[in-house]
């Protein structure tokens, strides 16, 4: 990837983090945490990634998106309203009664949001159902789902990625949010899914492990993904949780809860400082 | 009645998407019971249009909605059991919700399951189904019934949950029978006491008429085939017009056909409603016929409760 690129991306991402933030505080509620760690390659997606079209949000030969984490929708939403699917102002009416952004993401209120989310475990079995339907049409696009490593706790997961294995579902990239962070505590201290890599390719998967901060690494994954033939793609992120926002970084306690006025500021100085370094 | 024709309502829904297979847009997927639920009529004549999840109903319900967001009328069947009861939440939050155009085809409903017993003899769907918004929700009486009711549902936009039984039933409906979707049928007009019943409860309603008409008792019967939404009409006018009410149903009396009436009524025209229907308690194994007998489930415990409903009146 070219460092023009690079920098543009890392900017996106930088800014998919701002709205992060300032939807959860306007909400005053929320998951910060895991919107942060997943903000690179959500940004990655539908900025370099993805066949889309924010004029014609259900185009039916469009890439599709799942956020199968469904509670990081903070981070989906920034990097729909900045790739142009509707107003980046919006943001602020997260979680309000009149708002089209709904707490989990909901494909009846929010134009780009492919599937409705929340449930843990669910969004992954719709994506192979998308992937599935796009190899009975012959339609070529391809479908992406993200899933955080707490939530393939969920029995259902595994049973999405047999069934994906089994219909060899090349179409269909799954990313694991591996921030090793769930709401209790760190995945050894609840009920661990490791090792995630050798699980997926028990269930006959492709697997690649990459640092889901680094452009270059999720670059060449996705393209890895794109030529591989025969079997789904599971791209296991290393993710930290909050990334980008110093006292965020690592801390289970920011899964759920939305930064107060002082927090606020300090983490929109934080991005924006960062933003600044990135236009130099 | 030597010649009444007996025959299951899960054979009329294999038949039926038989006859939709031609279709581009029909998928039907199912869980591992194909012979039994009688899809493997619709795989045989279409193995393309066909995919088994296996024995993982939450993923097939999840499936379903990603088939269906490209374009698919997706038929996910399985026993009503794992339908509506294992996947009630990828029911209400992947395909509900988001408002898909997803049908359940769930079969062996209720206690006429027989053999198989309790844990596979569902009594609690048609409440969990009732509860969910954007649900339609369908329980033929008799194999005319059910075959339209699959070619009517597929033509409807949004999720529909058909509820089909293992056991083979006398049809009650003619050949030239029409379905309507949310329509109740009056099946046999009365002034006494009207019985609403669904299901294989239709026939028995019938016969519970005949029974009742000896006594002097002039007994409405009306078919409610779909229970959501229901036919607010008919039963108001049923009401209004006999003062007293029987509802009868394979289904637990909590939450079914019984309380959506009673809903209706207690609203619109608050009269005696009895419901009949299995009792707060579970199956358990044996044929399905005697079953049927053990649990009340029959034209006799329907006459019974028409002359307690006319009393009351």
């Amino acid at each position: 990837m070219d460092a023009t690129k690079k920098t543009e991306l890392k900017k996106l991402a930088c800014k998919v983090r701002m709205g992060v933030i300032e939807g959860t505080f306007n909400a005053k509620s929320g998951h910060p945490g895991g919107s942060l760690s997943i903000a690179d390659i959500v940004t990655y997606l539908y900025f370099e990634e993805m066949k889309v079209d924010p004029k014609n949000p259900l185009w039916e030969d469009r890439d599709r998106f799942v956020l199968s984490k469904g509670h990081t929708a903070p981070a989906l939403y920034s990097a729909l309203a900045l790739k142009g699917f509707f107003s980046f102002d919006l943001i602020k009416t997260l979680r309000k009664p009149d708002s089209i952004l709904q707490g989990h993401p909901s494909m009846r209120y929010t134009p780009g949001v492919d599937m409705s989310t929340g449930s843990l475990g669910q969004g992954i079995s719709a994506a192979v159902g998308m992937a599935l339907g796009a190899k009975l049409k012959g339609k070529d696009f391809r479908v992406y789902t993200a899933l955080g490593d707490g939530e393939i706790e969920e029995g259902q997961v595994w049973e999405a990625a047999m069934f994906a294995g089994n219909h060899k579902l090349d179409n269909l990239v799954a990313v694991i949010d591996y921030n090793n962070l769930q709401i209790d505590g760190s995945l050894d201290e609840v009920n661990s899914p490791c090792p995630i890599d050798e699980k997926f390719a028990a269930f006959g998967w492709n697997v690649i492990v990459i640092n889901g901060h680094c452009f270059n690494e999720i670059d060449e994954a996705f393209k890895k993904a794109k030529e591989f033939k025969g079997k789904p793609t599971c791209i296991v992120a290393k993710t930290v949780k909050g990334k980008g926002v110093s006292f965020m970084e690592d801390k289970c306690d920011w899964h759920g809860s939305a930064p107060n006025a002082e927090q606020y500021e300090q983490a929109m100085k934080e991005l924006g400082d960062a933003l600044v370094a990135l236009e130099v | 009645m030597a010649d009444v024709i007996k025959c299951a309502t899960r054979d009329a829904y294999g038949k039926a998407l038989k006859a939709l297979g031609e279709r581009d847009d029909i998928i039907v997927l199912d869980a591992d019971l194909a012979k039994a639920t009688k899809t493997i009529v619709f795989k045989k004549e279409f193995p393309d249009k066909f995919i088994d999840a296996g024995i993982a109903e939450g993923n097939m319900m999840g499936v379903a909605a990603g088939l269906s967001t490209v374009g698919y009328t997706v038929f996910a069947s399985s026993f009503a059991m794992f339908s509506a009861g294992r996947a009630f939440e990828q029911v209400r939050n992947s395909i509900a919700y988001p408002k898909l155009n997803v049908k359940i085809g769930a079969t062996h409903a209720g206690i006429s399951v027989g053999e198989d017993g309790a844990s596979h003899q569902c009594c609690e769907d048609i409440a969990l189904m009732r509860s969910i918004p954007n649900m339609v929700i369908i329980n033929p009486a008799d194999d005319v019934e059910a075959y339209q009711a699959v070619l009517a549902a597929a033509d409807f936009e949004g999720p529909v949950y058909m509820r089909f039984g293992r056991l083979a039933v006398p049809r009650v409906n003619a050949e030239d029978y029409k379905f309507e979707l949310g329509k109740g049928v009056t099946l046999r007009d009365g002034k006494d006491v009207t019985i609403v019943a669904t299901g294989l409860m239709v026939n028995e309603a019938l016969i519970a008429a005949e029974e009742l008409k000896a006594e002097g008792i002039d007994a409405r019967v009306i078919n409610i085939h779909t229970i959501k939404p229901i036919d607010k009409d008919i039963l108001f006018k049923a009401a209004k017009e006999t003062g007293a009410v029987v509802t009868a149903e394979e289904h637990s009396v909590i939450g079914g056909l019984g309380s959506a009436v009673t809903e209706v009524l207690s609203e619109l025209c608050p009269v005696p409603v009895l419901r009949l229907g299995v009792e707060d308690t579970f199956g358990k194994s044996g044929p399905a016929v005697e079953l049927l007998k053990i649990f009340g489930l029959d034209a006799k415990h329907i006459a019974e409760k028409a002359r307690a409903a006319v009393k009351l009146k």
